[in-house]
């Protein structure tokens, strides 16, 4: 008898055990082999938010050499395989970390909001009724659930704006990305969204970037402290590279009236690419 | 912050009442004069007294050692777990932290894997749960060994030390954004893993107390607040110790599986 009571009152589980997936996608299952994931995921994409905004420091040598930078992009390994081979592999990897990133990151807060918000519906009382008080939790570490869905949807503009041009229409140059930068950053309203953009990218960095290491468990008490300090650094260097774009073009940095090359497709990219060269 | 000795003070209680698990609860208000050396639970025990005398129910709370080592009288004070004291548990909370007209919001630990059974008191037994899946070392009984037969390297046993002073009482989870209980899980996984004597066990038992933990509580998101939290002030240290051994372990237990 007294074993049923006990089993009566046992509290039940808020996530219940599954089935295991083969090695290694079990590691997956779990929430700490998910975190891992998610800080492994986040380190590349770093590495990516880092690698395009170097590249496109090229803006500032003006049109030609912007040309030249983004053809590049498409000829890596031109020798070996077809033009543009290795970028879209790189891209599909690209997104390959950011379905993984977002995929994680979404139910990790599922599974966290049942083990949290559940409690108070119990008793009809939020979390914590009389309020509660953070001590820890910086502003970044408690938003990132918040700068992340904006980097997500702003990533998506982003990519409407200067790879598809949706809205530029025909101002849209394909291979042209200094006129189509010059354009589009031209705009007030949009610089002010890719400054605000760029803010949150940064904020999530500067909690992503520490947290990764303990998500990894590379932990040692003696070097620990340069884990903050390394967060910062990369979150202030893309801060102030990402935000040098859109500010700049609104300075006049960035803008075409020095331009000598016409503005198109064909001729007025075989014209920068002589340029270029010339250079 | 806080008061001197031997004053009394005046603080309204806002205590949290809820009649059984799964009921409504609802914030109860009482006028408390106390002494400013009185202990938060004796300030409690002197309003159950006075609603003993007035013939209602008194506030449920669990207490037990009063010296802040058995870890069952966590409470939410003012919307930090034991209170607004670092490095304390509620019962070794003295009144002189709070100052006289102060009012004072008192709630259970709440997370959903720790059910309220009446008032402040909360069904943690999920951490028990954790604790079954591995929380221990084998060994055979018998005459007792020497003692210091098995060397253990000082900064080993140290940081161990550390871990063991874990008493188990939930303000991790209770404090945590996500009610994860990373600290306490790792806490357990760190005291032992680091020793000669949980060697033997240590893969086994790292993953079988992940995913138990799993079962009943929140994903960590690396806030920080547990730690600040922690009467015991266990490291988060221990969190990354775990996360590292639970990667290893699902390699380890799969070729050690292979050798049978």
């Amino acid at each position: 008898m007294a074993q049923s009571t006990e089993q009566r009152y046992r509290v039940a589980p808020v996530r219940p055990r599954r089935r295991q997936w083969p090695f290694p996608l079990n590691l997956y299952q779990s929430a700490v082999g998910r975190k891992w994931v998610m800080a492994v995921t986040g380190i590349g994409l770093i590495g990516f938010v880092i690698a395009h905004m170097v590249g496109n420091l090229h803006v500032y040598e003006g049109p030609a050499r912007m040309h030249e930078y983004a053809e590049s992009l498409r000829t890596i390994g031109a020798g070996l395989v077809p033009k543009g081979a290795i970028l879209w592999l790189l891209r599909l990897g690209l997104l390959g970390m950011f379905v993984l990133h977002l995929h994680s990151a979404i139910t990790l807060s599922r599974m966290s909001g049942n083990a949290s918000e559940k409690a108070g519906a119990i008793s009809g009382a939020k979390k914590y009724e009389g309020g509660r008080d953070h001590v820890a939790a910086t502003y970044a570490s408690r938003t990132m659930r918040w700068t992340g869905p904006i980097i997500a949807l702003f990533l998506l503009y982003h990519l409407a704006d200067l790879t598809w041009g949706w809205w530029l229409g025909d101002d849209f140059v394909p291979g042209d990305p200094y006129h189509n930068v010059a354009e589009s950053l031209g705009n007030l309203p949009v610089a002010i969204l890719y400054v605000v953009a760029n803010v949150a990218l940064a904020w999530h960095i500067f909690h992503g970037a520490w947290s990764m290491f303990q998500s990894l468990g590379v932990n040692n008490p003696r070097y620990n402290h340069l884990r903050r300090t390394l967060a910062t650094g990369l979150a202030g260097l893309i801060l102030v590279g990402n935000l040098s774009f859109p500010i700049l073009t609104q300075a006049g940095l960035i803008d075409e009236d020095g331009r000598t090359c016409p503005v198109g497709e064909v001729e007025g990219n075989a014209c920068l690419a002589e340029q270029a060269a010339d250079h | 912050m806080g008061s001197g000795h031997g004053e009394t003070i005046n603080v309204t209680l806002k205590v949290w009442r809820q009649d059984g698990p799964g009921d409504a609860g609802r914030f109860d208000v009482h006028q408390q004069a106390i002494s400013t050396d009185a202990s938060f639970l004796e300030m409690l025990d002197q309003l159950n007294e006075q609603l003993n005398d007035a013939g209602a129910e008194p506030v449920a709370f669990e207490s037990d050692c009063r010296e802040g080592i058995c870890g069952t009288c966590g409470v939410m004070i003012n919307g930090r777990a034991h209170g607004p004291q670092k490095a304390t548990a509620t019962c070794q909370l003295h009144m002189r932290e709070f100052r006289d007209g102060d009012e004072i919001v008192v709630e259970p630990f709440r997370a959903a894997g720790f059910p309220v059974v009446r008032d402040l008191a909360v069904d943690r037994s999920p951490l028990d749960r954790i604790v079954e899946a591995g929380g221990y070392i084998s060994v055979n009984t018998g005459a007792a060994s020497d003692a210091n037969l098995t060397p253990v390297p000082k900064p080993a046993a140290d940081m161990a030390f550390d871990a063991a002073a874990c008493i188990g009482c939930g303000a991790c989870v209770a404090a945590c954004p996500n009610s994860a209980a990373q600290l306490f899980t790792s806490a357990k996984i760190g005291h032992l893993g680091l020793l000669p004597q949980g060697q033997a066990e240590r893969w086994s038992r790292t993953e079988s107390m992940v995913e138990t933990m799993e079962e009943f509580f929140g994903s960590c998101t690396n806030h920080g607040e547990c730690s600040e939290a922690c009467p015991k002030e266990i490291s988060l240290d221990f969190i990354a110790f775990m996360n590292r051994d639970y990667m290893k372990a699902k390699v380890k237990n799969r070729a050690l599986a292979g050798q049978r």
